[in-house]
Parts: C-alpha cells; structure tokens; sequence
C-alpha cells in the first residue's frame, strides 16, 4: 500500500493505493494523525485504487474517525468499490462514515 | 486444484497477503458466483489467517499457522490452525450493535461467519474450518448463522 496526502482548500485528501491491511494499516493510522495533530480536521480518504480492506483496516477507519471527531472534525469515504461497500454494510459501518461515490462529492459542503 | 493444498505460514501478517494470492490462484473459479470467491472466500480466509496470527499465536515469531485448503466438487475447505492456547467464539460480541460500533476490533470472525457458508471451531479454539459452496443458492452476505 502506498498513499498520497493533498490539500483541496481546508480538506486533506489521503489517496489510499493499494489494499489497507493488517500488514500495513498503522502506517495510515500514523500518516492522519500526524495531520490531526497539525491541525488539520477535515478529512477525506479516496479509495479509488483500493481492491480490499480487511477488518483490521476497517478498524483503524472507526479509530481514526473517532479521534478526528473528538478533535471536532470529521473523515469522509469515497469510490468504495463494490465490494469494500459490501464489507461496509454488512458490519453496518455505512452507518458511521459519510461515504460518497467520487472525491469531489466528498469534498462538497465540508 | 487436485488436490489438498497445506501451507505452514510464519506468524508475521505480511505474508498473509501473498499466501492468499497463491490460494486464490491455485483455487477453482466459479462461473455463476465469481464473487463469492473473490470476495467471500478471500476475505474469510485472510481473517482466519490474522486472527490466528494476532489473538492465537499472539505475534509470536516462533510460532507457526498452518493452512490446509482442499476444493472438491464444488466446495472450498479451508482449514486453520494457530498454535494458541484457542479462545471461545462465542464470547465474540457482535460488532453491528450499537455499543460496538466504535469499537476498532471484533470484525473479523463476524466477516467469517457472514461471508461463508459454514465456519466451525475445534474444541480447543485454535483451529477454525471455513466451507464455501462455489455454486450455492445463499446471495452475496449468505453465510453461516452468526
């Protein structure tokens, strides 16, 4: 897995290449957190090259959100592709995150 | 695949991504269900491997997991085995309720249990035993009973 940190206005854009794994997931947990304690509190990660997340990814997922909004921020998902949805909605973690179809519809309104 | 496939993995969970890659390819494709290989079985099999590696041989570089996956007329059987002292599946909470939501952990076996067909545990609880039939009726989230 690689990624790649922008800036679109006051979001960061984490660009997610890759599986996000057990193997590799802290290395994404790091990344955000480093920009969480920059300052930064808007968040989107794009998984538009991403063919798996495993339960471990998903898990640093639910803890980076829980951290960023305790800061009073807030990460948004996008181009889950069919099957990360599956694996969203079945542990019900659809319900958690705002996940848009394309970045740009993440970045709307934030 | 002709035949049983056995692997004996280190505990190190980044060869779990190869070992998976090497069983998907040896195993047989299934023409009505493609998913259900590409994403059920895949998935169920990469969480019984981490799940051995973290909770049953609890990281340790000594210790070994072993995988035995045989495809026979249609059904896929995989086989786990960590050398833990095994742990009871059915103190798990289920991740969907609300209170664990939040929680970063206990996904995995759920996924397992959602995502194949049968998924058992040894008396011990170190050795788990995932059956998937390529050309069942069950849709995509049709697994065992949680």
């Amino acid at each position: 897995m690689s990624f790649q940190v922008s800036k679109s206005g006051e979001v960061t854009v984490v660009e997610v290449e890759g599986q996000l794994i057990v193997g590799n997931r802290q290395e994404l947990k790091q990344k955000v957190l480093e920009q969480l304690e920059n300052g930064d509190r808007k968040f989107v990660i794009d998984f538009s090259n991403t063919g798996y997340i495993d339960s471990s990814g998903l898990g640093v997922l639910v803890s980076l959100s829980k951290k960023i909004r305790e800061q009073g921020g807030e990460l948004r998902l996008s181009r889950l592709n069919e099957d990360l949805r599956t694996l969203f909605e079945l542990t019900k973690l659809d319900t958690l995150f705002k996940i848009a179809d394309t970045k740009e519809q993440a970045l709307e309104g934030f | 695949m002709d035949s049983e496939l056995v692997l004996e993995l280190p505990t190190d969970v980044r060869s779990i991504e190869h070992a998976v890659e090497y069983v998907m390819r040896q195993c047989p494709r299934s023409e009505c269900h493609p998913h259900r290989m590409s994403l059920n079985f895949r998935v169920g099999l990469t969480e019984a491997l981490a799940n051995a590696m973290l909770y049953g041989n609890g990281y340790d570089p000594t210790k070994r997991v072993r995988m035995e996956v045989l495809a026979d007329e249609g059904v896929i059987t995989a086989r786990i085995t960590d050398q833990g002292s095994g742990f009871d599946p059915a103190a798990v909470p289920d991740p969907t309720a609300p209170e664990n939501l939040l929680k970063p952990g206990g996904r995995g076996l759920f996924l397992m249990r959602k995502l194949l067909d049968e998924v058992s545990f040894n008396a011990e609880g170190n050795c788990v035993t995932l059956v998937l039939r390529l050309e069942s009726e069950t849709s995509l989230e049709g697994g065992a009973p949680a």
